[in-house]
């Protein structure tokens, strides 16, 4: 059963009047389980708990330690193309905005690689907007080609595709995936995804576990927070994580609290997430899965993520930039705006000053044979 | 007589391994091994950077340890020996623990594939040491496929549960002639004292000494509990007996 089928059974399920019925009590028992189910996960995010926040801070900053160690890994997003056919709301890159469209050419690619590998960063994340006709899987193949050369690892966050697509970006070298739900609210999706590809939400959402079986090695999923009420939209992300941790055990799972920023376009995101929502989000997920990868990125603030570090996060990226070509003094504009500007040495200097090891490099690529 | 643990073609005297994947910063490293005189320390391939000297964990281990690249995040066989490869390629030297772990949850080995990786590797020249769960069958396939020594695990990696698998631990002890290392879960000195008293010939720690709010003192202690239990082991324990020896026994008219 996929995971659309598998949250099928919470489509009627009343959030409001399930914590409600949660009391202090609750909370607390369920802080001291060592294996948390759905349901207690769902306690956890629950308004009642977040009389209890500092306990839950206490017991995820332990686990964390205890999984993951005094470590922070580190990563960089590069955009390689802004073209889009989607007309997501809440979106910089959407079909409507009148924009610059930019993709990188292979040496445009192999210059800003160069860029980026001089500060030591080995994992990369790239990107495009949805658009198989100017960024197609062949396009991304070739840039990976020329990324092999700088780093160790190398993901992808682009459109959702088939199974047989995910195997040969994976032979070519990838070897994670990131993609967002963005809204797993089945109705408000539609509501946000008026038309292109992107309205297709079962493909979208079924895009991880294409990955998983054509063989990724790590994928990450989330909701971008500020499009519904966080709280179920934390959990389904929650649960999406944990069915592909149960189908796909070899798998390295994880997950992103993403809130949304200000971009071209201005879309003022319906639902306010604050940062002690985040918080007990990050706390709740923490608990429910304690390997369970948390990515924070420069979406949010210096001094907050300062914070989060201690909080559940295990991986930060740094250095970033939004716009394609965005190292390459290319003038066009970012998908989003960051809030946390800090270089990686800056970010490497604030994590050994809060006791924490800053890792560059996290992964070997074993896709071919050593020499 | 010396007390030398032979691994390979190597005589260790120092009988606690070394672990690095969850320290604070890579500096440490080389303060814990003077600490606590380790030898033999294990190094995740994926992590270590030959480009980036001053963040390649690698250059963090003194020279005259032995450096044990690990295979973590191989999910079978065929990954596991390409890391290995990848390793020895990279200048870090014959020996390897394998890692094959395809459950991500609890980190627990694939024995099945560690084997088959143990066979390739230790046929290369390698000298192996596959971390397992303990199984005695399993341990006397990994002796017939070369394997160097066998590395079972306490309970599950970063656990600090400590030797929750004594009982299969004891029948490895008992049964294999190679050297048992048991290596994941060890949480305090104590428990490490425990296997080493039930003649284990080494013990690899990590998170509990990378992890303590003073690592250099916990990697000292969890080497002084190592010596213990070993002196403790050879210098023979007394017998657990699970009856007072009477001052008065019932049969004493027998002898009489």
């Amino acid at each position: 059963m996929s995971f659309y089928e598998e949250i099928k059974k919470y489509a009627l399920f009343d959030f409001e009047s399930f914590f409600e019925r949660i009391d202090v009590r609750d909370v607390r028992k369920t802080i001291a389980r060592s294996r948390l189910s759905e349901r207690d996960y769902l306690i956890l995010l629950s308004p009642t708990a977040e009389q209890c926040l500092e306990e839950m801070a206490q017991r995820a900053h332990r686990l964390t330690i205890q999984h993951f160690g005094r470590v922070i890994f580190l990563y960089t997003p590069l955009y390689l193309s802004n073209y889009c056919v989607n007309h997501c709301v809440y979106c910089g890159f959407q079909v409507n905005n009148k924009m610059e469209r930019k993709k990188l050419n292979f040496s445009e690619v192999d210059e800003e690689a160069r860029i980026i590998a001089a500060t030591g960063l080995k994992h990369i994340l790239i990107l495009t907007g949805e658009s198989r006709k100017d960024s197609p899987v062949s396009y991304i193949k070739e840039c990976v080609e020329v990324l092999k050369k700088y780093f160790t690892s190398i993901s992808i966050e682009i459109y959702p595709m088939d199974e047989h697509e995910y195997a040969e970006l994976i032979a070519a070298g990838v070897d994670g995936l990131t993609i967002y739900q963005e809204v797993y609210d089945e109705n408000i999706y539609s509501e946000l995804h008026p038309a292109g590809p992107k309205r297709n939400y079962r493909y979208r959402m079924e895009a991880p576990e294409r990955a998983c079986r054509a063989g990724i090695r790590t994928v990450n999923v989330g909701a971008l927070l500020g499009l519904n009420r966080w709280r179920s939209e934390a959990f389904f992300t929650g649960l999406h994580a944990d069915y592909l941790q149960n189908r796909f055990p070899d798998v390295e799972v994880s997950i992103s609290p993403p809130r949304m920023r200000p971009h071209l376009g201005g879309f003022p995101p319906p639902f306010a997430v604050t940062d002690k929502n985040l918080v007990q989000y990050m706390l709740a997920f923490r608990l429910f899965m304690p390997r369970g990868g948390i990515t924070v990125s420069t979406r949010e603030r210096a001094g907050l993520r300062d914070h989060l570090i201690k909080l559940g996060a295990t991986k930060m990226s740094a250095g970033s930039s939004t716009s394609v070509g965005g190292r390459l003094d290319f003038d066009s504009a970012g998908q989003f705006e960051i809030s946390d500007e800090r270089s990686v040495s800056e970010m490497a200097m604030m994590l050994y000053s809060q006791g924490y090891q800053p890792v560059y490099k996290d992964w070997q690529m074993i896709s071919e044979e050593p020499p | 007589m010396e007390d030398f643990l032979k691994i390979g073609d190597r005589e260790l005297t120092s009988r606690l391994f070394l672990g690095t994947g969850k320290f604070s910063s890579n500096k440490l490293i080389p303060e814990v091994v003077k600490a606590s005189g380790v030898q033999v320390v294990t190094v995740a391939l994926r992590r270590v950077d030959t480009a980036f000297e001053e963040e390649n964990i690698a250059a963090y281990v003194p020279g005259d340890c032995i450096l044990m690249p690990n295979t973590s995040g191989a999910r079978n066989a065929k990954e596991a020996i390409r890391i290995a490869r990848l390793a020895r390629a990279a200048g870090c030297g014959n020996w390897v623990k394998i890692e094959v772990i395809t459950d991500n949850r609890y980190l627990l080995p694939d024995n099945y594939e560690t084997i088959k990786a143990t066979e390739t590797l230790s046929a290369e020249g390698f000298v192996v040491l596959p971390y397992m769960s303990p199984d005695l069958m399993v341990a006397k396939k990994l002796i017939e496929v070369g394997a160097a020594a066998v590395m079972p695990l306490g309970s599950p990696i970063g656990s600090n549960r400590g030797l929750r698998t004594r009982e299969l631990v004891r029948i490895l002890v008992e049964e294999i002639p190679l050297p048992i290392v048991v290596d994941a879960g060890l949480g305090r000195p104590s428990e490490a004292a425990e296997a080493m008293e039930m003649g284990v010939a080494a013990v690899l720690v990590n998170t509990a000494i990378a992890t303590a709010n003073d690592p250099v003192a916990m990697a000292r202690a969890f080497s002084m509990a190592v010596k213990a239990g070993r002196m403790a082991y050879l210098s023979g324990p007394g017998e657990i007996v699970d009856y007072a020896r009477a001052s008065s026994p019932l049969t004493g008219f027998l002898r009489e």
